[in-house]
């Protein structure tokens, strides 16, 4: 986008700012755009599960026994046709698979914000600080990373019980030192640029400094960080639920769903586990492929 | 005479009165043990004085040239000037008042009277912020700005630096280089300082750009009555703006002397060297760089006279005692033993 140095004069012409230049960019890759028409399909199915998918999974009253591990394609005693065939409990697999999503999104997101809160705010004040700030938190971060995430968040879920918030609550603990690295990585380049110096002579705020211009700066490398993360949290999440310490049977996840099916695979009924594992993928690998894609284009030598 | 006698320690002499600014024995230096050092764990980097005790003062406005090599610490100076930076020993007076001393308030309109123009206009502004608001921040922060004002300021700052207030809108990589420079004198201004510290401010311009620039910043300064201090590679240029010449080697002043007065009679055999360089027949101008011998390091500066191991007048006691800097003439001081020959 060629801006037209005579319209500089128009006051009304605004020039595109750097968000619009990074989503052009992002889109010029075949791959990328289609990555993110499947991550959007995904998303939008989770958002309205209630609209689109065939049953509500957890509604009594829509589920029968009789329908119970029927293969794909079976019809049900109403009519209506199971494309990913039905679990022990007689559930429609796809709708169960649409709702499931929802919820490992939901894991994903909920942890990237908060984990990012934390470690974002942390790495900034320890490159902003320097010293013994920067010292302790990054001892922090090394002793964080020092445990094997899923160890630390079986402990953590062990001692705290089941349930989607305090699934979240494990992530954030095992998370916030990527975010908190990365932010102060990126916080020193930035630091040490005139620009920040500028802002300390013009005695600006210090929490401004940060907010306004350190992290708007740093955050090209924080966006990649954090699409990756969320795909790290909803494997993470999966394999805790797998395991039967994650979240509740009452919201049931893809991890959670597999972990059903996992009872009927040597029956020979794979479908059951099958089918969420194939939604887990497809998610996880869609998102770690428009991190990989951000990361490109942010690189700031193509912008 | 323009020379504060700090050696005396007390300069509570009304003389302090004159100055802007005055800097007192000022040192800074870097690196050294870190919090964790100081607890045993882990070695810190080693210590590098990039400025020691320097010392001189600036009358309301005057401009002072600042030359020396590179890496000699005329950075780190203006950065301490510009209250970027905190000295590590000394003490920075601001209208007589010590700057360590001036709190809340009082501390930052001090903090403001002093604004910097950095090299690099690249780096100087926040990529992410258009050219108005660049300007408009720490105004607006400061309450200098009347309320619903904000065009009308912007626009009279970015006349003020020679800038057409319709690129406002526009972000910094949307502007050329001079105009890039301008900015950063427009947001210097828009602040309303007193002083202007000039760290190689057109080095990275295009020729043609930079006299336009240094031009501006002497119109400026005549308009705004501003005091400045102008670090350059380009002897020609000091020469030119300035009306004091501070000579700074390897952290140390060795001399500091009225313009003519430097440029016809310099003292220390380093200033020497360094207009010897000066090419003045062509006009062409080129960066001192070739003085014999390599720069020594400021981790390790030699003993006694810095300058000794490329001196051609070292002497035996240049090795093992440091030369203070002591006036030579009327407002001319050089820190050099062979002044203490004669
Ligand atoms: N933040 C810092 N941390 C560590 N060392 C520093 C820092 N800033 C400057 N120095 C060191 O202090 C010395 C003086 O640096 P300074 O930038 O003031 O030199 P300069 O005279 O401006 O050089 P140039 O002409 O190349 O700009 C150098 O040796 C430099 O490596
Ligand atoms: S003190 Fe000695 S070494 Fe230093 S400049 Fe003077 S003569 Fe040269
Ligand atoms: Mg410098």
């Amino acid at each position: 986008m060629s801006a037209k140095p005579s319209k500089a004069n128009d006051k009304t012409f605004r020039r595109p700012g750097p968000m619009l230049t990074l989503v052009r960019s992002f889109c010029r890759s075949w791959s990328a755009r289609a990555c993110l028409a499947v991550m959007s399909v995904i998303v939008l199915a989770a958002v309205f599960a209630p609209w689109i998918a065939p049953q509500n999974p957890y509604d009594l009253a829509q589920i029968s026994m009789l329908d119970a591990m029927l293969p794909p394609g079976s019809r049900s005693m109403s009519g209506m046709i199971y494309w990913l065939g039905t679990d022990g409990q007689g559930r429609d697999l796809l709708s169960a698979i649409i709702y499931g999503l929802g919820i490992s999104l939901e894991v994903g997101v909920l942890t990237a914000i908060f984990a990012g809160i934390v470690g974002i705010t942390l790495g900034l004040l320890a490159a902003y600080r320097g010293g013994w700030v920067d010292a302790a938190i990054m001892r922090l971060v090394d002793l964080q990373f020092s445990f094997p995430a899923i160890l630390v968040a079986l402990m953590l879920l062990a001692f705290m019980g089941k349930g989607i918030g305090n699934v979240v609550v494990a992530l954030v603990v095992v998370e916030w030192a990527t975010y908190a690295r990365t932010a102060r990585a990126a916080a020193l380049v930035e630091r040490s640029k005139e620009y920040i110096e500028a802002a300390i002579c013009l005695a600006i705020p210090v929490h401004r400094i940060v907010y306004r211009h350190l992290l708007p700066n740093c955050l090209p490398s924080l966006i990649v960080i954090a699409t990756i993360q969320i795909g790290r949290a909803i494997a993470l999440e999966a394999t805790l639920s797998f395991l039967g310490i994650g979240v509740p049977v009452t919201e049931p996840s893809l991890g959670l769903l597999i972990s059903n099916g996992s009872n009927y695979m040597l029956a020979g009924k794979l479908w059951v586990s099958f089918w969420p594992g194939v939604a887990l993928l497809v998610t996880v690998v869609t998102i770690n492929l428009i991190g990989d894609r951000l990361r490109d284009v942010l690189n700031p030598r193509s912008l | 005479m323009a020379i504060p006698e700090h050696r005396d320690a007390d300069i509570s002499s009304g003389s302090a009165e004159q100055f802007v600014i005055e800097l007192c024995g000022v040192s800074r230096s870097f690196g050294g043990p870190g919090a964790l050092e100081r607890l045993g764990l882990g070695r810190g980097s080693p210590v590098i004085h990039a400025v020691r005790d320097v010392s001189f003062g600036l009358r309301q406005g005057e401009v002072l040239g600042i030359v020396g090599e590179s890496g000699c610490g005329k950075s780190t100076l203006a950065r301490m000037v510009a209250g970027i930076l905190k000295p590590t020993a000394g003490e920075i007076r601001w209208h007589g008042k010590p700057l360590s001393s001036l709190r809340g308030r009082e501390g930052k309109a001090a903090r403001l009277k002093a604004q910097m123009v950095f090299q690099n206009p690249w780096s100087a502004m926040n990529p992410r912020l258009r050219a108005a608001e660049i300007v408009a921040e720490a105004p607006r922060i400061h309450g200098l700005i009347p309320r619903g004002e904000q065009d009308a300021y912007v626009a009279h700052h970015f006349l003020l630096a020679g800038l057409d207030p319709a690129l406002g809108d526009r972000y910094p990589h949307q502007l050329s280089g001079g105009q890039r420079q301008r900015l950063v004198i427009a947001r210097a201004l828009a602040v309303v300082p007193e002083m202007l510290v000039c760290d190689e401010a057109v080095a990275a311009l295009d020729v043609s750009i930079q006299a336009q620039i240094l031009n501006m910043l002497m119109d400026l300064r005549e308009k705004l009555d501003l005091t400045s201090m102008f670090i350059s590679h380009d002897l020609g240029v000091i020469e030119h703006l300035s009306d004091r010449v501070v000579v700074m080697y390897l952290g140390r002043v060795v001399e500091n002397a009225e313009v003519a007065e430097l440029f016809e009679r310099p003292n220390h055999p380093y200033t020497r060297a360094l207009l010897e360089e000066l090419p003045r027949i062509d006009g062409e101008r080129r960066p001192f760089a070739a003085i014999e011998g390599e720069l020594p390091s400021p981790l390790n500066p030699p003993p006694g006279c810095a300058f000794h191991p490329r001196c051609p007048f070292a002497m035996e006691r240049c090795r093992r005692e440091a030369p203070a800097l002591l006036p030579v003439a009327s407002g001319h001081l050089s820190a050099c033993h062979l002044n203490d020959m004669a």
